[in-house]
């Protein structure tokens, strides 16, 4: 238990102070069980009371510090900046909110806000007074990376992997590399073809000794975790496969998607050769120097969209986004390539984002029809003879119905999560979404991460994309890669779930619902316990309310730290009677402190009456320490007393000039 | 503040730091008033809350414990949802058992810019919990 604490109150330049009686809080707080020094201070971030708190720390020998000030997200890291700067464990600091939860949503309310302040500093007091010192878990790492999947994501970021000196080793289940996109025509906007694109990416592994291919490849089973996984890899088609296992530090899952397949009679798919899907199309484009089916030269294309996509009936209801723009690319590559065709685009909605509007715009004045049908009423496709009729209501003019002889259909199909992607996730255990593309932990926070440490997932196994977005997410998951291996060993936050071994009697509770793999059963004192592998648990903590006989617990969040805040919070508050007076007293009064510092104030303005100033100058001429004039500076701003003047001349402070 | 007696129900709120925190911290940036009896403790998850701790806070005199989950935000458990209420469960059947009004707590998903909506789920929920009264009066009741 601590039993010398140190507590900072935060004026925050009167945005605390103007509300919460601050220095009456450090008087009394001054008196609470552990506690050597209390104080109130200008401004807890400021250099000097940093600088303060570390002389304080080393002077008083605490073991333990509280800064009430604004919310963590802003200054946690500096306080444990300044407790690690004077030798203190970080684990031993903790922030108490008293400006975000207190000072401002009860600026209504002055006394209230003063004794909620009480409450959550005893709070913050006892916390830190049960706080252990933790050390950060140190995991050395293998400086090889595994990637699965030589698409052009995949490609790409074993290229980036490599340049960044880590060994890779990249595996591809078909005989070649390229992916997808090898197959491609000509994209937009480069106009340069998918093979080309992949076979300059090609090239350079080739040329880079630290990447390794193998092709016709597949995982088949993981073990080891975060730094130092052992994947086993075989390879071949038959008997003779050849089993070899990769020793590697981190992993980039970069499988891709399929294509969706239209079922049968689906558009009446499969009952003409005049109906294909867009990569069909695309590759027939691609091959033909006549656009020609079945002997007759098609003049009438039609493309029916979010094939196989957006249903609100079926399984895949998201968009994949890239068909629209696809689809449209495609229509103006075969009015440029065999001139007199006649596209119609039966769409629900354009979705061509970004600078792929450009092709839109230019499909649209090049005289393509556009006719728009609602999913209540898909178009009806009937093939016969040497023509495929469709029928279509058109929704943009008076849902009138439209019948399209055309010499080809083609059905514009979206993404699908590739068949094997079960396989995959099994192996490493990556979660499946319900449209069974692979999940990251938070699609905004975490976009490339896995709830396995070390697994990154980039590319369209992740869910529809294109190749730019592709290439995006895999480079990211290629940069975190790099961050992890770069440094020989890996430094891990401590704050991670821990077992009580004698009071564990082992249920599997916790490893049930532990989405991270992190506990295993083992055998200690004779007995079946479960223990925690501190290189996967991720500190969420999940497990603790689960475990019947209360046995295991996430550091910091122990029950000693938790119930020691419920009753800080609930210790009996008693202003001192005159304090509470004056606290009625500055109900009335604009600011706390302008009463009591005229004098100062006025020299302040003396001093600037001769020009604008910045802080130090300020407090050099009216002999000052720098903080009290920032602190009464900052108060005459807030007040429009004196105003910002722009930089001083060494472009390093602001200059501060009188309003008038 | 909608209660019109003097009686001001202590509410105890479990937040994550990653997801609720930054909204009730908006809430003061914004300077939404609510009730100056709640006190927040912030978790990395909801699902980690242990229903003791929340039996605790009745015993100390807290009037009503508000859960503010991630949801379906969570960064950690896709079944996180699940799990808190899992855990809610286990702590109504202790509320049950101890005589303590299951009203007592609630859960609700509060987002990153849900400054709002955590301010009306103060004010609601201090107005519930001042129709059932105070904590104290019911325990005293068990007892006698």
């Amino acid at each position: 238990m601590k039993q010398r604490i140190g507590v900072y109150i935060c004026h925050c330049g009167g945005n605390i102070s103007d509300y919460v009686d601050v220095e009456e809080l450090g008087k009394m707080l001054a008196e609470e069980t552990g506690v050597v020094i209390s104080k109130d201070v200008m401004f807890a971030c400021a250099d000097s009371n940093q600088k303060q708190m570390v002389s304080d720390i080393e002077e008083h020998k605490l073991d333990a510090i509280v800064v009430a000030s604004c919310s963590p997200k802003l200054h946690l890291h500096t306080f444990r900046g300044v407790a690690e700067r004077a030798k203190l464990n970080p684990s031993n600091y903790v922030q108490v909110n008293i400006r975000e939860q207190c000072s401002w949503p009860h600026s209504d309310n002055k006394k209230e806000a003063s004794i909620k302040a009480v409450g959550l500093i005893r709070a913050g007091i006892k916390r830190v007074s049960h706080s252990e010192s933790l050390e950060n878990i140190e995991i050395p790492v293998v400086k090889a990376a595994l990637v699965i999947g030589a698409g052009v994501a995949g490609m790409r970021a074993a290229i980036d992997l490599a340049r960044m000196g880590n060994q890779v080793y990249l595996i591809e289940k078909e005989a070649q590399t390229g992916g997808r996109v090898a197959q491609a025509g000509s994209l937009f906007m480069s106009g340069q073809s998918g093979s080309e694109l992949t076979g300059r990416l090609q090239e350079e592994i080739r040329r880079h000794s630290g990447i390794t291919v193998f092709t016709r490849a597949t995982v088949e089973k993981v073990s080891g975790s975060l730094g130092n996984f052992h994947v086993g890899v075989s390879i071949g088609t038959g008997d003779n496969d050849e089993k070899l296992s990769l020793n590697v530090g981190s992993v980039l899952v970069a499988t891709g998607m399929d294509s969706y397949q239209p079922k049968e009679n689906e558009y009446a798919y499969g009952s003409s050769k005049r109906i294909v899907t867009l990569p069909d199309f695309d590759r027939m484009v691609k091959e033909q120097g006549e656009l020609v089916v079945d002997g007759k030269k098609v003049r009438q294309v039609g493309f029916i969209y979010c094939v196989g996509n957006r249903q609100k009936k079926g399984e895949n209801k998201y968009c994949s986004r890239f068909c629209c723009s696809a689809a449209i690319h495609t229509s103006l590559k075969i009015k440029e390539k065999y001139g007199d065709v006649t596209a119609w685009h039966l769409f629900r909605d354009i979705r061509t984002y970004g600078k792929q509007e450009i092709l839109y715009e230019k499909s649209s004045k090049q005289g393509d029809i556009y006719i728009r049908w609602d999913e209540k009423e898909p178009p009806l496709v009937e093939a016969a003879g040497d023509q495929v009729l469709v029928k279509v209501k058109d929704y943009l003019t008076s849902k009138e119905e439209i019948e399209i002889p055309l010499d080809l259909v083609v059905l514009v199909t979206g993404a699908v999560a590739r068949e094997d992607s079960r396989s995959i996730a099994d192996v490493f255990k990556i979660p499946i979404g319900s449209d069974r593309f692979f999940n990251e932990i938070h699609p905004k926070l975490k976009p490339v991460e896995t709830v396995i440490k070390g697994v990154y997932i980039g590319g369209s196994c992740q869910g529809p994309r294109n190749i730019t977005e592709s290439v995006e997410s895999s480079l990211s998951a290629a940069a975190k890669m790099n961050a992890l291996l770069g440094g020989g060993t890996i430094s891990l936050d401590p704050v991670v779930a821990r077992v009580n071994s004698e009071a564990c009697t082992w249920c599997g509770k916790c490893a049930e619902v532990c989405d991270y793999d992190a506990i295993r059963q083992i055998e200690f004192q004779g007995k079946q316990v479960a223990v925690v592998n501190n290189a996967t648990c991720a500190g969420c903590g999940i497990c603790a309310p689960v475990c019947p006989p209360d046995a295991i617990e996430l550091a910091q969040f122990t029950n000693l730290e938790i119930e020691s805040m419920i009753d800080g919070f609930m210790e009996k508050v008693e202003m001192r009677e005159k304090q509470q007076e004056s606290t009625t007293e500055n109900e009335e009064a604009p600011a706390v402190t302008m009463k009591e510092y005229p004098q100062l104030w006025k020299e302040i303005e003396e001093a600037l009456a001769s020009g604008p100033m910045n802080i130090p100058d300020l407090s050099k001429q009216i002999n000052k320490s720098s903080d009290l004039v920032t602190w009464h500076l900052m108060t005459m701003n807030k007040y429009g007393i004196v105003v910002p003047d722009g930089m001083d001349e060494s472009d390093t402070y602001f200059n501060y000039k009188m309003k008038n | 503040m909608s209660t019109t007696n003097s009686f001001q129900p202590k509410i105890l709120v479990f937040s994550t730091d990653k997801i609720s925190d930054p909204g009730i911290d908006q809430a003061g940036l914004r300077k939404i008033h609510y009730s100056p009896s709640v006190y927040v403790i912030s978790m990395p998850c909801s699902s980690g809350i242990k229903p003791r701790w929340i039996m605790h806070a009745y015993r100390q005199g807290f009037d009503g414990v508000f859960i503010a989950a991630d949801g379906h935000e969570c960064s950690y458990s896709a079944s996180c949802p699940d799990r808190t209420n899992d855990l809610i469960n286990h702590a109504q059947s202790m509320m049950k058992e101890q005589g303590i009004n299951p009203k007592r707590i609630r859960m609700a998903a509060i987002c990153s810019v849900c400054a709002e909506p955590f301010a009306s789920h103060m004010d609601n929920f201090s107005r519930i919990l001042s129709e059932i009264g105070s904590i104290q009066a019911e325990l005293n009741n068990k007892a006698s």
